[in-house]
């Protein structure tokens, strides 16, 4: 059990500054994911963690230790790496109380630890197999296993599931949740994929180039996205941008199409202020076909350019002041490309970001 | 014509061919082996006799010094030479090997790439070339016939190829391996000695043999840097058995299958660790 603190960190590889003197505090027994488009220094930070990487500039702490200048071993952590990195040369019991061993555990502790990490991911029935006998969700469990064997502070993952096939993938995000349930203890988790980022963490971490952009519950990243990049990244399909200009208490897009501004964010912008519209594609539906069709509301037409069924929804591809943008049809009938439909804005969902900045002017 | 018989024709095809490279390869080495057990009338008689008529042990008899000797050759202490001198050059140049490998397999260091490529344009220069000035050197040093010269000169021939096939075989070794094991709980040193290591085995074995029977076989450098029963290797000695006006073919031949016979039995014990593609399975294929 441990709490992280990483304290203006900065990794630098020659003069190269790679992650710009980042502050996070992870609390105990917290799930974290560090998510963000690949170089964005999510997994650079993740290996200075774990001590894989030195550390350029900064603090970090494990459990109020200052480890800057510990070896891996001595952090009391343990990894889930991208490949898994099972000993190839070893039984997956051998896998598993590897770590033990080296540790000089006595042999019945060891033996009795590894029936329970094989018992706990259901490993028991493969304890004899080498790694290349097992499947990719076998080997998987087995690296999950390694760790979870030596009750460590705080798990690392990197990116664990990103070799794994979609179906499997669900799957074993739903096992990693009901372990970290079972296992309480502080998990810090790096992935690419915004979806497992939702799913898992406690808190969301956001990284482009370096830098930490927001910090939050999902439903916060989600519901109040800090800037631009952040409403972009989190949510599938992504929200709809389109630059707008503030004129007269509307936001006024570029074929001169009026929304009124959001009674919430009324105060926080100017007349003249250039604006990008943040519309989630849920928060644009096609009249009686929306889950908000109460509260603050505004209507526009716009034609269909492409509908994809995807059961419960349609997807509507459509074009909103010249820009490609996306609405929800939910409970969908049939629609034609070329169709004109009334679409209904949730103005109360809709987000307004600084045009300079990117940044969402409720925080200005 | 069917494709079953068309692939089993070319299967044919693919026997004889290698059966004819293998006889091609093999004769030589067969006609030594043949020679060994006959007299050297037999071995000179011409249209050339295959199967020896008259099957014999008098050549090893005679080089070990039994029976009528033609010449009697020190081939015990040749042997010895050749023991100490193989298997300490290949000690050494596989540890060196393995350390060098693995810091240019794992490490970035300044002029990395010059330095590699500078080991490999060493094997360029063929050994005679330099059999001059080290002979200069070592007669300076007084390393002639003396087992350590021998040595030093091994472990110089035989690094950079060492070097070479354990990095390749580091490399292949993904470097998450090493660092699970430093989670786990390793030192840098005991995750290579633990994970790396046995990983790396069949390819430290292969440079080991490919070392060893250099040494062993090696002739040009050993005939002028060696004089007597000090530090004569086993085909140095072979030419013992050239006279000025006779070869002794037959005592020749008894000697080559002497010293074919380790170099052999060395390879069928480390055969097994040659088999590659241990490290398959630990990371995603």
């Amino acid at each position: 059990m441990a709490s992280i603190n990483l304290n203006t960190v900065v990794k630098r590889y020659g003069k190269t500054e790679v992650v710009h003197g980042i502050n996070l505090d992870i609390a105990h027994n917290e799930f974290v994911v560090l998510v963000g488009p690949s170089g964005c220094g999510k997994s650079t930070t993740l290996r200075m963690i774990a001590g894989l990487e030195d550390i350029s500039g900064g603090e970090i702490r494990i459990g109020d230790v200052l480890v800057n200048d510990l070896p891996p071993r001595k952090r009391n952590i343990s990894m889930v790496f991208q490949n898994y990195a099972l000993y190839p040369h070893m039984s997956v019991r051998e896998n598993l109380g590897f770590g033990l061993k080296i540790a000089k555990r006595p042999p019945d502790e060891i033996v009795r630890r590894v029936d329970e990490a094989a018992d706990i991911l259901g490993l028991t029935e493969l304890m004899e197999r080498t790694p290349a006998e097992l499947s990719g969700g076998q080997r998987q469990r087995v690296a999950m296993g390694r760790a979870i064997v030596r009750q460590p502070g705080a798990f690392l993952f990197d990116e664990p599931l990103s070799n794994l096939d979609a179906k499997l993938r669900v799957q074993m995000r739903t096992e990693i949740k009901k372990l970290h349930q079972k296992v309480k203890t502080t998990v810090v988790y790096v992935t690419h994929d915004q979806v497992e980022a939702m799913t898992l963490a406690d808190r969301i971490v956001v990284m482009k180039d370096g830098h930490i952009e927001q910090v939050g519950t999902p439903m916060e990243v989600f519901n109040h996205p800090v800037n631009t990049f952040v409403a972009s990244f989190i949510g599938s399909p992504p929200m709809n941008l389109v630059p707008a200009r503030i004129a007269g208490g509307e936001v006024v897009l570029a074929d001169d199409t009026r929304l009124p501004v959001p009674g919430r964010l009324a105060g926080r912008v100017t007349d003249g202020q250039e604006v990008i519209l943040g519309i989630r594609p849920d928060d644009m539906t096609p009249v009686g076909h929306g889950i908000h069709d109460s509260g603050e509301g505004a209507m526009l037409s716009l034609p269909v350019e492409l509908a994809e069924l995807l059961g419960t929804e349609t997807l509507i591809y459509t074009r909103l002041a010249g820009q490609e943008a996306q609405g929800k049809m939910f409970d969908p009938r049939d629609v034609e490309p070329g169709e004109v439909l009334e679409f209904r804005v949730a103005l109360d969902k809709v987000h307004l970001f600084d045009a300079g900045t990117g940044r969402s002017v409720r925080l200005d | 014509m069917s494709g079953a018989l068309k692939k089993r024709l070319s299967k044919i095809a693919t026997w004889i061919a290698t059966f004819l490279l293998m006889i091609v390869m093999g004769v030589p080495g067969l006609w030594v082996v043949l020679s060994a057990f006959r007299p050297n009338r037999e071995i000179m008689a011409k249209p050339a006799i295959w199967i020896p008529e008259n099957p014999t042990f008098s050549n090893f008899a005679a080089i070990f010094g039994f029976g009528d000797a033609q010449v009697a050759i020190p081939v015990l202490s040749y042997f010895t030479n050749s023991m100490i001198i193989a298997s300490t050059s290949t000690v050494i140049a596989l540890m060196i090997g393995m350390s060098g490998g693995y810091a240019f397999a794992r490490f970035r260091f300044r002029f990395k790439n010059s330095l590699f490529l500078g080991l490999m344009l060493s094997r360029a220069v063929p050994g005679i070339a330099l059999s001059l000035p080290v002979f200069m050197i070592w007669s300076k040093l007084g390393l002639i016939d003396a087992k350590l010269g021998m040595i030093i000169v091994y472990v110089a021939l035989n690094v950079p190829f060492t070097i070479w096939l354990i990095d390749g075989f580091f490399r292949q070794i993904p470097k998450e391996m090493n660092e699970a094991a430093q989670v786990d709980g390793c030192t840098r040193w005991q995750a290579f000695w633990r994970i790396e290591f046995p990983l790396a085995r069949s390819g430290i074995a292969a440079a080991g043999v490919f070392a060893f029977l250099t040494s062993w076989n090696e002739y040009a450098l050993a005939s002028q840097l060696t004089r007597s029963t000090d530090s004569k290797t086993l085909p140095v000695g072979l030419m013992d058995f050239t006279a000025q006006f006779t070869i002794d073919w037959a005592g020749m031949c008894a000697m080559a299958v002497i010293i074919i016979v380790p170099a052999l039995i060395l390879t069928f014990l480390v055969q097994k660790h040659l088999i590659a593609g241990l490290t398959f399975g630990g990371v995603k294929g």
